[in-house]
């Protein structure tokens, strides 16, 4: 793992985003804290409604909801994202972080060929022409392994099957070069087969562009395959964050525990029904005082009634007060 | 596509003929030649009129003649004003009417478009709630009304201010004759027939454009790094242009069939539906049941129109049928 010596790609501190409601201010993100280093794969996992896919937004300043409440600081190469004017987070936003979202079905605007649509970001950035924007649009189908580019590139979105639309929604992220590239689930709307090619594309960028990867995702599976660390979001926070191999092996937060027991064994007998963590996330709504795991946690105790800070353990943070007693065993 | 769509259209332009002709000619207990001749025609106009149309012979017989007489002599002549020919008098009808309706729909159409932007874009603002309710006063105010209103400012009560002292006599004024006249004779007209469409249009555009605005690929455009007015020409209004132009198509294809009437009559322009009007009131059939067709006929082609507009407007219709 490329450890944070120089200044990290992005980093972003005590971000908290809230929404404006009728029982007051709701606060969806709560104070998150995270570094990406250059050429690293974070991968975000966490189960709908953590505050993951919110989180990526409002790195990319796509938080339009006039009732949310933005603040926090987001530095990418060291230049404060948050407060930015409009034209220069516009320059940022597409040209240097990219995004790639989860249904490339409705994320691509249905009255344009792909082609069109990635010539268009592609122009959005750069001095080309359109001949020039289109013969780059050609070249990244093709590197994107679409066959016969120059044909698909005056194809539909809706004629296109699931895993080459998010091929063209991937090769229309990169048409920038992008230093940091925000996944939002890009793999969940697609069978496994497709899944695995785009897991490996994903990693290929990586190694060719020297591109940082931000990976949403709630499958453990996806991210035991692809990432450099985690960070398990719950209810809007950091639960656990840690290299890969590290939190894959020892697990601290019971959190994290049964994510990690929700993946279906590879080898030995075949559990008949697969653990699962009892009751749903809580909404911003109604988040527990203390501990928000709390309620659906086995381990819960009296001391779960203060909110636990990030313990550190090795090269793990953990927040849960479990932590600090086992970490002296 | 092309071919089976005016295949289809004339397919649908037959069966409205036959319709109006059976509704006119075979409807039970009544008998068509009086009805023709008009009220109180002599016996001798009556015997005319039967061997004119061939009532004495059987039906499709009727149908061919008539047909014959709409569409390839064009000699059905009116009895009830004394040989009125009736297809030259619609032919004649025709330019008044789209004059006033091609103006009529550049205006709806420019400033209902920029009225929805505005409002979509100023949401829940106060701009946005007085914009639609203006719409909203504009759907509900009936146009003899703003007409008659408009006549009564602008032709009498303030006409010698120096502010309306321009608007011509009403009547219409050809524009190979005089295209100012032409001009000053419609610019109240226009605005008439425009405000209903404008405050309805409106209303459409900004909630088609609310309802792009919340999809996905919004986000994405905003996600490339385009600009907010490419954001919205190029995705949401572009997006939203199939809705107002299939609306567009079909209220275009009505008021030429003759839903210009009331401006017509409250103007004193003889176009289609003043015809249609006037025809009405002398229960003058032929011509009646030719404004009909030409109206029927009006609506089915700009429904093909309106077709052939959302295939090129949108790509997954187009290839659907293909």
């Amino acid at each position: 793992m490329p450890e944070a010596a120089d200044e990290p790609l992005l980093r972003v501190e005590d971000l908290c985003v809230s929404f404006r409601s009728e029982r007051g201010l709701l606060r969806a993100v709560d104070r998150l804290s995270f570094t990406v280093a250059p050429g690293e794969i974070l991968a975000v996992v966490g189960e709908s409604g953590s505050g993951k896919s919110l989180t990526s937004l409002a790195v990319m300043g796509l938080i339009d909801d006039p009732n949310a409440v933005l603040t926090g600081s987001i530095r990418y190469r060291g230049r404060e994202l948050v407060g930015l004017p409009r034209r220069e987070l516009r320059k940022v936003r597409g040209d240097e972080i990219a995004m790639i979202f989860q249904d490339p079905m409705s994320a691509m605007t249905p009255v344009y060929t792909i082609g069109w649509q990635i010539a268009e970001q592609v122009q959005a950035h750069s001095r080309l022409t359109r001949r020039q924007a289109r013969a780059r649009a050609v070249d990244l189908l093709g590197e994107m392994g679409m066959p016969n580019p120059a044909i698909q590139v005056d194809r539909y979105p809706h004629q296109l099957s699931g895993g080459m639309r998010q091929r063209a929604m991937i090769a229309m992220a990169l048409s920038c070069n992008p230093s940091l590239l925000i996944a939002d689930e890009p793999t969940t709307a697609l069978d496994v087969t497709v899944q695995a090619q785009i897991l490996r594309l994903v990693e290929q960028l990586r190694r060719d562009h020297g591109s940082s990867i931000v990976f949403i995702t709630h499958d453990m599976g996806v991210v035991a395959e692809i990432a450099d660390r985690v960070m398990v979001m719950y209810a809007g926070k950091v639960v656990e964050r840690g290299p890969k191999p590290d939190l894959f092996a020892t697990p601290g937060h019971p959190y994290t525990v049964g994510l990690l027991d929700s993946i279906p064994p590879m080898a030995g007998a075949k559990p008949r029904r697969l653990p699962a963590i009892p009751g749903a996330p809580p909404s911003p709504a109604d988040r527990p005082d203390g501990c928000p795991f709390g309620p659906r946690c086995a381990h819960r105790h009296d001391s779960c009634r203060v909110d636990p800070p990030l313990y550190r353990r090795g090269r793990q943070d953990v927040s849960c007060t479990l932590v600090p007693e086992g970490a002296d065993a | 596509m092309l071919l089976r769509r005016l295949g289809e259209m004339v397919f649908v332009m037959a069966g409205i003929s036959v319709l109006v002709f059976l509704i006119f000619f075979a409807t039970p207990g009544a008998d068509p030649a009086a009805r023709i001749a008009g009220r109180n025609a002599s016996p001798d106009v009556l015997a005319a009129v039967r061997h004119d149309f061939g009532f004495d012979q059987p039906l499709w017989v009727q149908y061919l003649l008539l047909m014959k007489r709409l569409f390839v002599t064009g000699d059905l002549t009116s009895f009830v004003n004394r040989g009125q020919k009736v297809i030259p008098s619609i032919l004649q009808a025709v330019p008044v009417t789209l004059s006033l309706l091609i103006g009529a729909a550049v205006l709806w159409v420019a400033v209902s478009v920029a009225i929805g932007v505005t409002a979509a874009l100023t949401r829940g603002t106060i701009v946005d709630r007085a914009l639609m309710i203006l719409g909203l006063v504009g759907v509900s105010m009936p146009v003899f009304w703003v007409g008659e209103v408009a006549n009564l400012i602008t032709q009498s009560r303030y006409h010698d201010s120096w502010f309306f002292s321009w608007v011509p006599a009403l009547g219409y004024v050809p524009l190979t004759q005089d295209p100012v006249g032409w001009f000053k004779a419609l610019v109240i007209p226009w605005v008439t027939l425009a405000i209903l469409y404008i405050g309805l249009y409106g209303r459409v555009l900004r909630a088609s454009l609310i309802e792009a605005y919340h999809e996905d690929f919004i986000r994405t455009a905003r996600a490339k790094g385009l600009g907010e007015g490419r954001v919205l020409v190029r995705h949401a209004l572009r997006t939203s242009l199939v809705t107002f132009v299939s609306l567009f198509g079909l209220d275009f294809g009505a008021l030429v069939g003759g839903g210009t009437l009331l401006t017509e009559i409250v103007f004193g322009l003889q176009g289609v539906g003043f015809l249609t009007f006037n025809a009405l009131q002398n229960l003058d059939l032929p011509v009646i049941m030719a404004t009909v067709m030409y109206a029927s006929f009006f609506v089915v082609a700009s429904n093909a129109v309106v077709d052939l507009l959302y295939a090129a407007l949108d790509p997954r219709v187009r290839l659907a049928r293909a």
